[in-house]
């Protein structure tokens, strides 16, 4: 008797797992997730299994990531098919550029007038640090002294420790 | 005091010169010297005797913001190298060019916008913005 007892509990739990259909969808999104969370551009992907059919959501960031998830979901053992709604990220916004007073406490109007008065000298590039127009390239001795009127009259100090004299 | 014993001569010089409200004072090391010269002659002595006293201007430590006398309606010669000066609409290289003014040629002072900018006229009735490095009062 024992033993058909113990036969009737197997074939109840058989017939328990047979018909619920839950566990084994867990299992499947389990998987899924697993698969999917192993690559850092698929992170973003979410999956939910119901009935062997596994629905993709949440992010990914471009086609070929998207393209990639559905197949990689696919392929997992127990997913009958895949209902892709996975979104295309924005690309991420272009990171915001430096502040130019960011090294400088000399304002844009300021630092303007210094870039018109050199447009005319060539070969002499500036950039302005704390409060002053620190100077790089060479010049003859004319240029170099209109410079330093140019930046007299923007009332800017200069650095042209690396303003070297035309030969 | 150290600058200001340094840059004696020029300081001399300026007084001599008859530059109008000179001001000299020192700032951390930097001394700033300012006022109105007569003449682009006396303005480029000076200056000439700056980098004189200090070879290639290079220590950073003088500020010598002069300018030179010249009210509205004084001529002033354009002295760039060698190219047309270019007159804009607003006081900025980004201003639209809205003339030019040869090498050599003799404009008016309309005003001094700024240091940098002077708002000029020429001689065809050309009006805007040029910048004040190139222009020299007579």
């Amino acid at each position: 008797m024992k033993m058909t007892k113990l036969l009737m509990a197997i074939a109840i739990a058989g017939t328990i797992s047979l018909v619920s259909c839950s566990p084994k969808d867990a299992d499947v999104k389990t998987a899924v997730e697993t698969q999917l969370k192993a690559k850092p551009d698929m992170a973003g992907a979410m999956v939910d299994v119901k009935d062997g059919v596994a629905t993709l959501t949440g992010e990914c960031k471009d086609e070929s990531c998207k393209a990639e998830c559905e197949k990689i979901t696919q392929d997992v053992k127990g997913v009958k098919s895949v209902i892709n709604n996975l979104a295309i990220m924005a690309p991420p916004p272009p990171p915001p550029p430096p502040p130019a007073s960011m090294n400088t406490m000399l304002d844009e109007a300021t630092q303007q007038k210094v870039k018109d008065g050199l447009k005319d000298i060539n070969g002499v590039t500036v950039e302005f640090v704390e409060d002053k127009a620190v100077l790089t390239g060479e010049v003859t001795n004319a240029n170099r002294m209109k410079i330093m009127q140019m930046l007299s009259a923007a009332k800017v100090k200069s650095d042209v420790s690396k303003l070297t004299d035309k030969k | 005091m150290a600058v200001q014993e340094k840059y004696a001569e020029l300081i001399q010089s300026a007084t001599t010169l008859g530059v109008a409200n000179l001001a000299v004072a020192e700032k951390d090391g930097v001394l700033h010297v300012s006022g109105t010269a007569k003449s682009t002659a006396d303005y480029d002595a000076l200056w000439a005797l700056y980098d004189k006293i200090d070879p290639s201007m290079a220590s950073g430590d003088l500020m010598m913001n002069i300018d030179i006398k010249a009210d509205a309606g004084a001529q002033l010669k354009v002295t760039t190298d060698s190219t047309n000066l270019n007159i804009r609409s607003t006081p900025t290289t980004e201003g639209e060019i809205v003339g030019k003014a040869a090498h050599g040629e003799l404009v008016t002072l309309v005003e001094k916008t700024d240091d940098s900018w002077w708002k000029i006229k020429t001689a065809d009735g050309e009006e805007g913005y040029a910048y004040a490095q190139y222009l020299s009062p007579l």
